[in-house]
């Protein structure tokens, strides 16, 4: 699950990560008050779950309060498309008002699973403000990396080793551990599975403080972490995918328009793999968990006569109970057209489709 | 021979009072496994269709000799689970439990480092000899036994090419699922090198899918050591970057974690590669070269 850039920077502020004074708004008229009461030029930030607001025009200075009126006024409702939002965009219903810093170097300070060596990693660069992964592609070199021992957590000198690693003034090195140290616990204690701070900034003060943060949690560490998921933004997922969130499916929606529900991921993905294979083109993944033949059948009978489905239906099953699972199937009536392996499955749908049309 | 599990097996259920433990204790049970004893804490001194049950894992391994677990307790103590059986010294521990949260499994192998258990899992299948021996929730009629060994980060999926394998007459050695999670036990790495040095194995399918670089640590690995023909499948080509597909670790991130470069690496390692979860078995087939 991922939360804003305003309730990142909420949430690291109480661990002790130094962020920008600023005032999350939804209307202009806040956008100027908030200004006022920064009392100085000031940075209008559009509020949306996706990478890239800068390019897409939702970042933009303001000189004054009645600047940021004018500029909260052009990005509030609008619909903004970024590299991260596919083509449909996404609507801009907040804006963050935060104070102007004087900036001197940005720097970039991630933390991620390192899957390989089954610990979470710091991960610094040089290169902030833009995106890791281009970093990587371009300049692997730049790339710095400490693991975390879970038992002591982050230790101070590998803090230290990165900051003077990535060419930190000797009187900034300290901060710079310090705001390290308060990210680490904040991942740790909130269940993180993504928290970057890009860019970090070194002010011409000497101040290092988190510009912009980003945090993803484990949706499997929901059970203890009720405040986090109570920052969830439903206006940022998908309608279809909240709606199967609250029976607990892992449902993900995708372009096409074959409908696939199957038991198990991995069977889920494959069977998208085979009908694409086929010429189709699947609607979504949908991993309904497991269970018998013969009760999957006779839901989906009930289902097929509840909804009067009146499109293409192929039911292909294997498994405990399929002989009494198939005679269901057979017995209800209903146009399901029924198949014995994967292969003739995902055919026979992607020829019903291609029949109809 | 086999790998991991087989008739000398002695088997210890934790979680064994809830529905899911109960339903595949039995099952194994019925299959054959040697179900010795049970853990819930609270609940020593009953019992489960005549399987002891004990309060500690220490206590039911002291008392039944069991060395090997499997566990079905939920998400929010399963981590805590495993730790308890690596305490009590199991040489295997088995755990089907899906949904642990990462944090607790970084915690996990930091303690596994230091003791000897071996981990499979979590959010797997299981283990299954057939013939000899089945622990976890896989049909146990769809196998039989042979000389493939299975190994796969998918459970259903697994289901599938084994069906495949065994209507082609071709029966397994073993399978050995390793799990969906970004952080588990057993790695392929692991398992192949296990398969490579059983005299049983013939041959090997590797299912994985996107997510994490084990498929390509897995490939070098092959090219530098395995002495069998292997055959792999990886599932989600048509996976979208930046979801999750079911399972925690089945997600494409900062473009990385593709089947293409997956099966890329597996095809330069010298793996036929199955083009459709449907040709597993076939595929297999191929390279024995008994099409």
């Amino acid at each position: 699950m991922n939360i804003h850039e305003y309730q990142a920077k909420e949430l690291l502020k109480r661990y002790g990560v130094p962020v920008p004074l600023g005032k999350v708004v939804s209307t202009p008229q806040e956008a100027r008050g908030a200004a006022v009461e920064l009392g100085c030029r000031c940075v209008v930030k559009a509020q949306i779950h996706a990478g890239g607001r800068g390019k897409a025009g939702g970042v933009k200075l303001a000189r004054d309060p009645a600047d940021a009126e004018k500029k909260a006024a052009e990005i509030l409702g609008k619909n903004l498309v970024t590299h991260q939002t596919g083509p449909e965009g996404r609507q801009v219903r907040k804006v963050l008002i935060e104070q102007g810093l004087n900036i001197d170097r940005e720097l970039y300070l991630g933390m991620v699973l390192d899957r390989a060596q089954s610990r979470i990693a710091v991960i610094c660069s040089s290169e902030g403000g833009v995106e890791i992964e281009e970093v990587a592609a371009k300049n692997p070199e730049k790339i710095l990396k400490e693991l975390i021992d879970p038992a002591v957590g982050l230790l101070p000198f590998q803090c230290r080793k990165l900051a003077f690693a990535l060419g930190m003034p000797a009187e900034s090195v300290g901060k710079l551990t310090a705001m390290m140290q308060a990210l680490y616990r904040a991942f740790d204690e909130c269940d993180c599975s993504l928290a970057e701070i890009n860019p970090l900034v070194l002010t011409q003060e000497g101040q290092v403080i988190a510009l912009d943060a980003k945090m993803n949690f484990d949706s499997n560490a929901f059970f203890r972490q009720k405040e986090i998921l109570a920052l969830r933004d439903l206006h940022e997922e998908d309608p279809r995918e909240i709606e199967a969130s609250k029976y607990d499916l892992s449902y993900i929606s995708l372009d096409g328009n074959i409908a696939c529900m199957v038991n198990g991921a991995g069977l889920a993905m494959a069977t998208m793999d085979i009908i694409k294979l086929c010429g189709g083109e699947p609607a979504n993944f949908l991993d309904v968990g497991g269970g018998r033949c013969d009760v999957l059948a006779q839901g989906v009978v009930d289902a097929a006569r509840e909804l009067k489905v009146n499109v293409p239906l192929v039911v292909r099953m294997q498994g405990t109970n399929v002989d009494i699972g198939k005679k269901i199937l057979a017995d209800s009536g209903l146009p399901i057209i029924s198949a014995e392996t994967m292969a003739e499955a995902a055919e026979k749908i992607v020829g019903a489709i291609k029949s109809k049309m | 021979m086999a790998v991991l599990v087989n008739q000398e097996t002695r088997v210890l259920t934790q979680g064994i009072t809830g529905a899911t433990g109960q339903f595949h204790t039995r099952a194994c049970k019925e299959y054959g496994t040697q179900m010795v004893a049970g853990v819930t804490p609270g609940k020593g001194g009953s019992s489960f269709d005549a399987i002891p049950i004990f309060d500690t894992v220490g206590r039911a391994v002291a008392e039944t000799g069991a060395n090997a677990t499997v566990i079905y307790v939920p998400p929010p103590f399963a981590a805590d689970a495993i730790m308890e059986a690596a305490d009590a010294g199991l040489p295997l521990i088995i755990c089907i439990t899906e949904g642990i949260p990462v944090r607790d499994m970084v915690r996990v192998k930091e303690y596994l480092a230091a003791r000897s258990s071996r981990l499979l899992g979590p959010n797997c299948p299981g283990v299954i000899t057939p013939g000899e021996c089945k622990i976890g929730i896989m049909p146990g009629h769809i196998h039989c036994p042979g000389n493939i060994g299975v190994v796969s980060r998918s459970g259903t999926l697994t289901y599938e090419a084994v069906d495949q394998l065994t209507r082609l007459g071709l029966g397994q050695s073993s399978c050995v699922g390793i799990g969906g999670d970004p952080v588990h036990g057993l790695e392929f790495v692991d398992v192949l090198e296990l398969f490579n040095r059983d005299a049983a194995t013939e041959a090997v399918v590797m299912i994985g899918e996107i997510g994490g670089s084990a498929e390509e640590e897995a490939a070098a690995w092959i090219k530098a050591n395995m002495k069998k023909p292997v055959v792999g499948f990886i599932a989600g080509q048509t996976a979208p970057p930046g979801k999750r597909m079911g399972h925690a670790g089945a997600i494409i991130s900062g473009g990385k974690g593709t089947a293409r470069e997956k099966i890329e690496a597996m095809k330069q390692a010298g793996i036929r590669m199955a083009t459709s979860p449907a040709l597993i078995g076939r595929t297999l087939q191929e390279a024995l070269g008994k099409s």
